[in-house]
């Protein structure tokens, strides 16, 4: 076992992890099918940035012109600030709400797990035109306010609106991974620190923290490239980032070339935040000895800090889910009332359900050899292929999008326009949201185990079924979950890639607010919310009923 | 584990057989009906009806890809020849000018532009305008009198307006109206006044419909808008919504009449069927529901405008040809020498 906090900070450098195991994989045919399945994994998420090369190149001059810009370093600087800020505050924000749904006796803990997590569904565009309805200057609060003399709110427009916005529509990042590792951390550990004479306060800085750290550097990751693409939100809340930079070209110059330049610059900052994180990964163990975890979790009885828990948890959830649902019932409602005729949206209920279930089951796959590969696996090409996976995921949908129109039009006409390339697509913008899950859990687990199995004979492939993937199940579901509910809310690629006639209800949300149909818009929003809920609502339950 | 393997065979399943289906298509009947693909910058709300109502009418099936204009744009840009989309349908002339420029659409034939104002197509005849939208003033009625509405857009730049104003630089209708401006003006002019404007300042929203709330909301007092918005939140909220248009009397760039148009791609094959439903759009049946439905304005003669608006012809507006109005690099580099767009 190991307690010694400092062997879990100690050696950092290169992810080439020496405790973990190098014999789960085999030579032979497995081998080669990971190669080849890799290889192709690798290819497609170099597309969008092979995309923005060939672009590029075509800018020349101009190309220089705009990265010396002092407007562009600007821009850039403002942006990174930004994903710096929402990173902590999406960390500050679901620590404590993991913990408590998890180890706590929290009152209504399965409907605050369950509710915790939904912010991540709420479209951006959408939650933040509700975010200023509310508490805009003269937003609802304000009305209700009028009474005793508030005549307007102080602006929340700039940084601080776009902070408060991102942090609630992506602190579920940080929350789902960090609780797929809370459900699973060895209790002997805590056990063990309790018996030495900590309190446990201690414990949970000794044990619960650094074992939370592959989970939070993975969820902050998420948050900090989301922002860095985030339109939707930033531009309502007139907060000029990188990415309104890059629409800006689309929208007024409709120029591809600089737009591809000033793309690549997110990627190589996308690169510096992914060096940066490695410095966070080191090479500690996060498993213990016991075949998984064998006894339940500890759970922590909160006293007196029941009631400020409750309230904390009651606020976040107020604040990034209620307020939002109550605005689009009132939408509904309003236009029902004067006659607004809402059309039934079975078809692109439909078509959400089918697009969100291809990507979550298709993403899984690649997501799970790529975490395979990079927690079990020595050398570089593990590691290569998990950081490939971000490589795309701080680019705005609509550079993703244009990159497959090119390759799929030009190159695989067949696919053009078909449902697999929008799952393509999906995969490729949602990959390191299930990546990252089922990497923090992997890591969870003896490779001693795999090593047995092999060791009394099995096959890699019956290794992997039979161990491997009951083992991070927790792991292999938060990632699930966070693919689906992505993919629910998506708009940009689903505009451009669905087939033709292929309307999801993010598309009739974005096409109705677009043109002040409010009602129209609020039905297929709360439908979004509502059937998101339910797989959540499975998961949850699953989770913690028998972790 | 049994579940994994069941889903992941439905993966494959669905994933082969997505490949040769058509959503929202007729599959293999396609092939013997007549069908187009269009690619919409305009609302499925606001032209599904009018589509299906030629469908109906013409038996040709149409397929359409809504978007927003600049990316229905982009996509046709990267699409390039292999495009699969016969006509293409932009909230604003900027899109259509920029597929123009790249020599994607097709000359439209005289009968068909001949039907509309030569100041609302392109020169070259490459697209047409489908219906009008004019630059106004949104003011909130609690906060403002409209008689003391400055009676033209430079008004505006009187201090009186300090923090009571909304706009949106990035969006594509404000900056044709920049371009209008630009055209009448001079540079030199225009960027006073857009300085003038950011002296008093001014909220910054990203499109139209942000405006119009928080007018109504009272936010601000007044915002630069197109008009028919307004008309929408009435409809969505009710005849209580706290805001109104109210028309520049003294016309010029304030009151620029802008297009939503149309052009054909020119690698479609079903030219015959395209231009058959530009026609129909160019139709007094189609013009009629523009007008009545969506709040715009019709482009072709003998249709009446909206009730509630103020009829095209009794509008002051800016006499100015669309095409004066291409260069949009020039007006983007002038709102960013102003800053306008951070």
């Amino acid at each position: 076992m190991n307690l010694d906090g400092s062997t879990l900070h100690r050696q950092r450098g290169s992810d080439v992890a020496a405790p973990v195991s190098r014999a789960t994989f085999p030579a032979g045919l497995a081998r080669t099918m990971v190669w080849v399945f890799g290889s192709i994994v690798a290819v497609i998420l170099l597309l969008p940035v092979t995309y923005l090369l060939i672009r590029a190149v075509d800018a020349g001059d101009v190309a220089i012109e705009v990265l010396i810009h002092a407007r562009t370093a600007r821009v850039l600087g403002r942006t990174i600030w930004l994903a710096f800020w929402a990173t902590i505050s999406c960390a500050a924000v679901a620590i404590p709400l993991a913990w408590l749904t998890t180890r706590t006796d929290l009152p209504l803990r399965r409907i605050w797990a369950v509710l915790t997590p939904l912010p991540l569904v709420v479209p951006s565009y959408v939650g933040a035109y509700l975010i200023v309805t509310v508490l805009g200057p003269r937003g609802l609060l304000q009305k209700w306010l009028e009474p005793v003399g508030v005549q307007r709110l102080p602006d929340i427009y700039g940084f601080p609106g776009a902070l408060l916005v991102l942090t609630l529509l992506s602190y579920p990042y940080v929350l789902l991974s960090t609780r797929a590792v809370l459900l699973r951390i060895d209790p002997d550990w805590e056990d063990a620190s309790r018996s030495l004479g900590d309190t446990p306060w201690a414990t949970f800085w000794r044990i619960i923290v650094p074992q939370l750290r592959p989970a939070l550097a993975a969820g902050g990751l998420l948050v900090s490239l989301y922002v860095m693409r985030d339109f939707g939100a930033v531009s309502l809340m007139r907060y000029s980032t990188f990415t309104r930079s890059i629409y800006i070209q689309y929208q007024s110059a409709y120029n591809q070339t600089v737009a591809a330049v000033l793309a690549l610059v997110l990627v190589t900052v996308t690169v510096g935040i992914l060096a940066l994180e490695m410095l966070t990964r080191g090479q500690a163990r996060y498993y213990g000895n016991t075949l998984g975890t064998v006894r339940k979790t500890r759970i922590v009885k909160l006293g007196k800090w029941r009631w400020p828990a409750l309230l904390f948890c009651a606020s976040v959830v107020t604040l990034a889910l209620l307020l939002p649902t109550g605005v689009l019932c009132y939408w509904l409602l309003r236009g029902l009332s004067i006659g607004v005729r809402v059309a039934p949206l079975w078809t692109a209920t439909k078509n959400s359900l089918l697009a969100s279930g291809l990507a979550t089951c298709l993403t899984l796959i690649p997501a799970l050899l790529v975490a395979v590969l990079s927690v079990r696996r020595d050398g570089r090409v593990g590691y290569l292929l998990d950081r490939l996976t971000y490589s795309a995921f701080a680019l705005p949908g609509i550079v993703i999008a244009l990159a497959l129109v090119f390759f799929g039009a030009n190159y695989a006409r067949p696919f053009y326009q078909t449902l697999t390339l929008l799952i393509v697509a999906y995969s490729i913008l949602f990959l390191p949201t299930a990546v990252g899950p089922i990497r923090s859990s992997l890591l969870q687990m003896a490779p001693s185990m795999e090593e047995a199995a092999r060791t009394l004979g099995h096959r890699p492939l019956q290794v992997l079924r039979s161990i491997t993937l009951p083992l991070v199940r927790a792991g292999v579901a938060s990632g699930a979950g966070f693919v689906f509910l992505m993919t629910m809310k998506e708009l940009p690629a689903t505009l451009i890639l669905a087939p033709l006639g292929f309307t999801t209800l993010a598309t009739t949300v974005w096409s109705a607010l677009e043109d002040a149909f409010f009602a129209e818009a609020a039905a297929p929003a709360l439908l979004i919310i509502l059937v998101s809920s339910l797989p959540m609502a499975w998961l949850v339950m699953r989770e913690q009923s028998h972790p | 584990m049994k579940y994994l393997y069941v889903a992941a065979l439905f993966v494959c399943c669905l994933s082969l057989s997505s490949c040769n289906t058509q959503f929202g298509g007729a599959g293999n009947q396609a092939e013997e009906s007549v069908s187009i693909v269009v690619y919409s910058g305009r609302t499925e709300n606001l032209v599904q009806p009018i589509i299906d109502q030629f469908a109906a009418a013409s038996g040709i099936e149409v397929k359409v890809k809504y978007g927003k204009t600049s990316e229905i744009a982009a996509t046709l840009l990267e699409e390039g020849g292999n495009s699969p989309a016969d006509v293409v349908w932009a909230q604003d002339p900027g899109g259509l000018g920029s597929l123009a420029k790249a020599g994607m659409l097709s000359e439209l034939p005289g009968d068909l532009l001949s039907r509309v104002p030569s100041r609302f197509q392109s020169p070259r005849g490459l697209w047409v305008g489908i219906s009008g939208r004019a630059r106004t003033i949104v003011y909130n009625i609690k906060a403002i009198d409209p008689g003391d509405i400055p009676k033209d857009i430079w008004g505006f730049t009187d201090s009186y307006w300090m923090n009571r104003i909304g706009w949106a630089p990035t969006n594509a209708s404000f900056q044709v109206m920049v371009t209008a401006m630009r055209h009448e003006w001079g540079d030199k002019r225009t960027s006073e006044w857009l300085e003038g404007i950011m002296a008093n300042n001014p909220g910054v929203y990203p499109k139209n419909t942000p405006i119009v709330a928080a007018v109504a909301a009272g936010e601000i007092d007044v915002g630069f808008v197109n008009h028919y918005y307004l008309h929408r939140f009435i409809a969505s909220e009710g005849e209580s919504f706290e805001a109104r248009n109210h028309f520049l009397p003294g016309g010029g760039p304030g009151s620029l009449v802008m297009v939503s148009g149309i052009g054909r791609v020119s690698t479609s094959k079903n030219e015959e069927a395209s231009l058959k439903f530009i026609e129909f759009l160019l139709s007094s049946v189609a013009q009629q529901y523009f007008a009545s439905q969506t709040y715009e304005y019709a482009l072709v003669d003998g249709v009446q405008a909206h009730r509630e608006l103020t009829p095209l012809s009794e509008l002051n507006t800016m006499d100015i040809d669309l095409a004066d109005l291409a260069d949009m690099q020039g007006t983007i580099d002038l709102l960013n020498q102003v800053g306008a767009m951070e």
